[in-house]
């Protein structure tokens, strides 16, 4: 596919937020809308969840997460979105200019009028939540599991403790023992629920899993691979009750012990963030401090339901387009200098139509190389000469300078863009 | 009729590895074992990673002038094997009045050990150098010539080197007794088989007593494993630059606030003597030690931005320092003992091991020649390893220059540390082929970073798996019995 050097609408991720954020853009009118997805098809970690319970207040029916992107990814595909798979944004800058590398489109380097950050986010980690013992295979974040177990068709283990019951745990505890392994506890340090009710239910207590609140884990036992875990009672400031402890072997602890929300490009681009959700500081569009980076979904605080989250994309997505069709506006009124033959560079690089009215324009330019020769400065459009200059020779070290007069105004005006090469005489 | 080499190398840490790349200078053959899955699996694996200026031992002491020796020559060794190194200078950051003294006694030690560029900096100067630094300081010793390197980094480069230089390494391969021909060392017995050497060296490290033992030697020499634990902090939240030491105490060198070449800072170690070899286990008491420890020197830090925690163990001997009139027992050993022939014998490398190996790797070489080996050096001996690109430092315009070169440096597979595919592969492919999940980490940082490796862990092991033509069940983090995978999925019956 042939990318184009700018976009209305560039959206980052394919979640749940970035598809609604793209599909919303283009029906606002933005012209050209690219979603950039670092995996090799679209739909973000919505792919991985191949459980039921997504789509019941959007289409108000109960859909495996798959079928809820495909949804959206149709959609997009129909209206026109262009795509960019297994590419990752490396760099955004506040000017809106996008830095990304690809295995099969190389590195590439694009400019939007809007941005929509969509990259969701991660899961907390290990050390996060300082679980000391060893570091042996066979911890994962539930996340990894759910990939291996529901993308790649391999197990992580068959003997499984579960910390934290947030709900992509319950989900996997529920996915692993269809697929026969023994889940042996869920743990959670926190005297109530963290994920949702409705999968303690379906998840934990319709497959007699055991759920203990008010526990956590105190080490991991096994120097090359998981061979057990204590898990220890805690009391309501996280101490250990003494002798609680009780050693549970198990080749596999699960990690479901919370989000947050990925912004390694938002810091990048100068957005701040607020230290409570980890995401962007955003107005009521989804606008960030940085203009026209917009900001949607999981990116900038963990919703509880994708729909939210569509909900959150749409809105962004809009607001993105009408952003892009203003600064398309005001781009309108600019024509842009472009350094032709034998021209290293030309001062102002644009002039602004509303000002091509009284006096003059002086064009000032250095050249690439000397000519000692008798040279004409041309400045054209597309099809006519405008005006030139002539020089007895040009010298890289001499600037040149074009005066555009009053009489000139009328053409330029109509001009998409002028050049200015030097030609021999 | 087994192998037969002229020098076999016991233990592949970063003294192994040097010694490894000095004896590919001469002629004569050299292998060098490891009984783990890839090198630098030991204390060099997990450490403070500070090549130090050498005003803490023993000034008389061995530990003392393989140190400054030692930290001599890393300007030179970074250039010749590409690894990065920084001389940032170190501090000695004396809290409160009843500190300052002991500021005092380390720099007359450091001026009797030969070090160059020590001063006591006053408590206004630290407190603009370190804005962070506790309120109470009240001075600190400054080290110019202190730094901080990868300890990764610098092993690997040296194995490299050697390989390209002819040395052999075998991996998996476990020590297990020596072939004796009387008092003469004359092989090894290891897990895969036997091997004739006419020199055994031990650079074993936490295991260099049982290896002495097996041939005899010192059985009064005991290794204990001292645990260091450390946190490891986000760099977009915690940025110290400095390496910040508390004035030492009898447990050795203290808890710091460092920090590393990648800009993560770091706190660290405690010092606790454990019996397990293999215990690399953190624990809560140890990682409550260093919180405090490091709260002592910046007040400020906080345990939320911590993404990483890890345990090393420290190769702690009873060594006596042979220097005559000199008490000290926990001195590096590096001699050929006269009661037993054909072996070179090191013990007790802890702290400042790290800065100390290519002097020791030296010593060892001049060792050799004293001892009547003739160690002519080899033609076209190549000094230079190349390094290999790294995607995360370039800028922009490199980037591209290399993804059209070679488009699986276009793909990103650690998102925090921006490691690509082709680094990856690059690095399955090396001299010193990393086949496990930690080894490629350990080279390129990979999964080191915020996300601790939660999205590129599936897919490093699919690009392992696909390189190294096995199922991903039989893809390790660090060697066998650490298989990531069980099992597939129940199959869908027809």
């Amino acid at each position: 596919m042939t990318l184009k050097n700018v976009y209305d609408v560039v959206v980052i991720g394919s979640g749940p937020g970035g598809l609604a954020a793209a599909v919303a853009a283009k029906k606002e009118g933005a012209q050209d809308v690219l979603i950039i997805e670092r995996d090799v098809e679209l739909g973000g970690i919505l792919l991985q969840c191949i459980h039921n319970g997504f789509g019941l207040e959007t289409f108000k029916e109960d859909l495996p997460g798959p079928t809820y992107a495909e949804r959206f990814i149709k959609e997009a595909q129909a209206i026109g979105v262009e795509v960019l798979l297994d590419t990752m944004v490396l760099d955004i800058t506040p000017q809106r200019k996008i830095y990304a590398a690809s295995k099969r489109n190389g590195f590439i380097e694009i400019e939007s009028r809007s941005i929509v950050l969509a990259m969701g986010c991660r899961e907390r980690t290990r050390p996060q939540i300082r679980i000391p013992g060893s570091r042996p295979a066979g911890v994962y974040s539930a996340g990894t599991a759910q990939r291996w177990v529901n993308v790649e068709g391999y197990m992580p283990g068959n003997r499984v403790v579960i910390l934290g019951s947030g709900d992509i745990g319950m989900i996997m505890a529920r996915r692993l023992t269809f697929e026969g392994a023994k889940v042996e506890r869920v743990l959670e340090v926190m005297d109530y629920l963290t994920g949702l009710t409705r999968n303690y239910v379906q998840c934990l207590l319709d497959f007699d899993i055991p759920l203990q609140l008010r526990h956590t884990v105190k080490r991991v036992i096994g120097n090359t691979h998981v061979e057990a875990i204590e898990a220890v009672q805690v009391d309501a400031k996280w101490n250990v009750v003494p002798g609680s402890e009780e050693v549970i072997p198990c080749d596999t602890l699960l990690l479901s012990v919370g989000l947050i929300p990925e912004n390694e490009l938002s810091r990048k681009a100068g957005v701040i963030l607020d230290p409570i959700t980890g995401g962007p500081v955003v107005d009521d569009n989804f606008q960030t401090n940085v203009h026209g980076i917009f900001a949607a979904g999981n990116v900038v605080h963990v919703y509880d339901l994708v729909d939210w989250v569509t909900e959150a994309g749409y809105e962004a997505g809009k607001c993105a387009a009408a952003h892009a069709i203003e600064v398309r506006r005001k781009e309108h009124h600019l024509i842009p200098l472009i350094a032709g033959d034998n021209v290293r560079y030309i001062v102002p690089h644009m002039l602004d139509k509303r000002n091509l009215e009284g006096n003059e324009i002086r064009l000032q330019m250095r050249v690439s190389k000397p000519v000692e020769q008798p040279v004409w400065l041309e400045v054209h459009d597309k099809n006519n000469l405008i005006t030139r200059r002539a020089e007895r020779y040009v010298r890289p070290g001499e600037m040149v300078t074009v005066v555009l007069k009053p009489d000139h105004f009328a053409e330029v005006s109509k001009a998409d863009s002028l050049t200015i090469d030097m030609v021999l005489r | 009729m087994p192998e037969s080499y002229d020098f076999v190398i016991i233990g592949g840490g970063v003294v192994g590895c040097m010694l490894a790349r000095w004896l590919s200078r001469y002629e004569g053959s050299v292998l060098l074992i490891e009984k783990e899955a890839d090198i630098c699996m030991g204390a060099t694996a997990a450490n403070t990673a500070i090549v130090h200026a050498g005003y803490d031992p023993l000034p008389g002491s061995l530990k003392a002038r393989m140190n400054v020796a030692g930290n001599q020559m890393w300007d030179q060794l970074s250039g010749e094997l590409n690894f990065p190194f920084e001389r940032r200078g170190d501090y000695v950051v004396a809290i409160g009045d009843d500190e300052l003294p002991a500021l005092d006694t380390l720099m007359v030690q450091g001026k009797r050990n030969g070090v160059m560029g020590i001063q006591i900096l006053p408590k206004a100067e630290m407190i603009v150098r370190e804005k962070n630094i506790n309120p109470d300081v009240s001075g600190a010793l400054w080290a110019t010539t202190g730094g901080i390197c990868d300890p990764f980094a610098v092993t690997v480069a040296a194995a490299e080197n050697a390989v390209v230089n002819g040395v052999k390494v075998m991996l998996n391969t476990e020590f297990e007794d020596f072939i004796m021909d009387g008092s003469r060392i004359v092989g090894v017995k290891t897990n895969r088989g036997d091997i004739r050497c006419r020199w055994a060296i031990n650079s074993a490290g936490v295991y260099s007593d049982v290896v002495m033992h097996k041939a005899g030697i010192r059985p009064e020499f005991i290794i204990k494993p001292r645990r260091g634990e450390y946190f490891v902090f986000d760099r977009a939240d915690i940025t110290i630059d400095n390496v910040l030491f508390p004035v030492p105490s009898e447990k050795g060198k203290g808890i710091l606030v460092t920090t590393t070449l990648h800009g993560n800072t770091i706190i660290g170690p405690n010092a606790n003597l454990i019996d397990d070899k293999e215990d690399r286990a953190t624990t809560k008491p140890g990682l409550d030690e260093i919180w405090e420890g490091a709260q002592k020197l910046v007040p400020s830090l906080s345990l939320k931005y911590v993404i990483a925690m890890f345990a090393g163990l420290r190769p702690y001997g009873n060594g006596p320092c042979k220097t005559p009139g000199i008490d000290y027992q926990h001195d590096y050993i590096i001699e050929i003992p006269e009661k037993v022939q054909g072996f070179v014998n090191l013990g007790g490398i802890e702290s400042p091991g790290l800065t100390s190996a290519p002097a020791i790797a030296q010593e060892v070489v001049d060792m050799l020649k004293d001892a009547g080996e003739e160690l002519k050096e080899k033609k076209g001996w190549d000094p230079i390893r190349r390094g290999r690109p790294r995607f995360r430092d370039m800028n922009h315009e490199e980037q591209k220059r290399l993804v059209n070169m070679d488009p699986r440096y276009g793909r990103v597979i650690c998102r925090c540390e921006n490691v690509t595919e082709g680094e990856i592969v690059a690095e399955i492919h090396s001299p010193i082929p990393a086949l496990t999940y930690d080894a490629i980490k350990r080279r390129t940082w990979l999964g080191t970073g915020r996300c601790q490796a939660g999205f590129d862990m599936p897919r490093v092991v699919k690009i392992l798996a696909d390189e190294l033509g096995v199922s991903p069940l039989e893809v390790t983090k660090k060697g066998q019995g650490s298989e990531f995978l069980a099992r597939p999925t129940k199959q869908v019956e027809n």
